[in-house]
């Protein structure tokens, strides 16, 4: 069973592109990652399908690095 | 072979009037089709058996386009039924005519509701399938008294212009997913909407048309096809105006 930090982390690589050594949980997804709004939507969206979970559009706004979604995703999870 | 092999369309409104047409025109050109109603479960009905004898696939769900919870329930049971959801028709839309000086605050609400939100809850909805997709046509049905403006629909005219913004706003920001969306301004069409008419507005809606004669709602589901098949692959954000050439 992989652990959230590598499913996110495969998640994120799948959808932006980027290299999984940049994938740190400081990394602004918009600022380091490159990401637009509505990638940043489609992420949200694919992390809900991946861990089967509602993200509110409410959560969904505050989740700004890739750390905020691991530990978002933890705590519901939880 | 159909334009639309193996598609799914979701045309709200369906069961009468310009949404039948389209839905029976999209099946004709090979799509399976999510018949929406709001009260007219009968004629929905018969619409779904039209589009059973033409070989394709078809089912009636009830849903006020108004409200969201209906309206995540109709996209829902696509999904369930078809597994995709190709092509969105917004087409649903009522009226209640009225004088400014005479419109109740009621009868503005009712428009604005269905005809203007009602495209908002539904392209939200089907906006995350599309996304996933990587595809996606949503045709809007707008009309052309709301880029001409029409005395007596103040509600339904600032609905139908509010469905174009937001028919050019979609479309900017779902180009990128490569989801097209459009309207098609219908101009005036002969429908159960536009027979209850008396006979002097119709001589003087007749006396505004370049063409000289009402429309036919499959003149309009021709060009709905149009924008949801491939040969529009080109086209997003715009308004395509079946109207005999009322506004140019």
């Amino acid at each position: 069973m992989s652990t959230v930090l590598e499913r996110v982390t495969k998640v994120i690589v799948d959808r932006l592109g980027v290299d999984e050594s940049e994938v740190k949980e400081e990394a602004s997804f918009r600022e380091d990652l490159g990401a637009d709004s509505l990638d940043v939507v489609e992420l949200v969206m694919e992390l809900e399908d991946e861990f089967d979970m509602e993200i509110s559009d409410e959560d969904a706004e505050k989740i700004v690095t890739v750390g905020d979604a691991i530990k978002y995703i933890e705590s519901k999870l939880n | 072979m159909g334009k639309l092999d193996g598609k799914t369309a979701v045309v709200t409104g369906a069961s009468r009037g310009i949404g039948r047409a389209i839905a029976l025109e999209l099946a004709k050109e090979g799509a399976n089709i999510v018949v929406n109603y709001s009260g007219s479960k009968e004629k929905a009905d018969e619409v779904v058996e039209e589009i059973l004898k033409i070989g394709k696939k078809a089912i009636a769900v009830q849903a006020n386009v108004a409200d969201n919870e209906s309206v995540q329930n109709l996209m829902k049971t696509a999904l369930d039924e078809f597994g995709s959801i190709d092509i969105l028709v917004n087409n649903a839309g009522i009226t209640r005519d009225n004088l400014l000086m005479r419109m109740k605050e009621e009868e503005w609400d009712e428009v604005i509701q269905t005809n203007l939100k009602g495209v908002f809850l539904c392209t939200k909805a089907v906006t995350r399938q599309m996304m996933k997709q990587r595809s996606g046509r949503i045709i809007n049905i707008a009309s052309v008294v709301g880029v001409t403006g029409n005395a007596g629909q103040a509600n339904y005219t600032a609905a139908k212009a509010g469905v174009i913004g937001l028919t050019k706003t979609t479309s900017r920001e779902l180009a990128s997913r490569n989801i097209l969306v459009n309207a098609v301004a219908p101009g005036f069409i002969t429908t159960e909407m536009t027979d209850a008419l008396p006979e002097d507005i119709k001589n003087s809606m007749l006396s505004q048309i370049p063409l000289a004669k009402l429309g036919k709602p499959e003149h309009v589901a021709k060009a709905v096809v149009f924008l949801a098949s491939d040969d529009a692959e080109y086209i997003t954000g715009q308004v395509l105006h079946v109207d005999g050439g009322i506004a140019m």
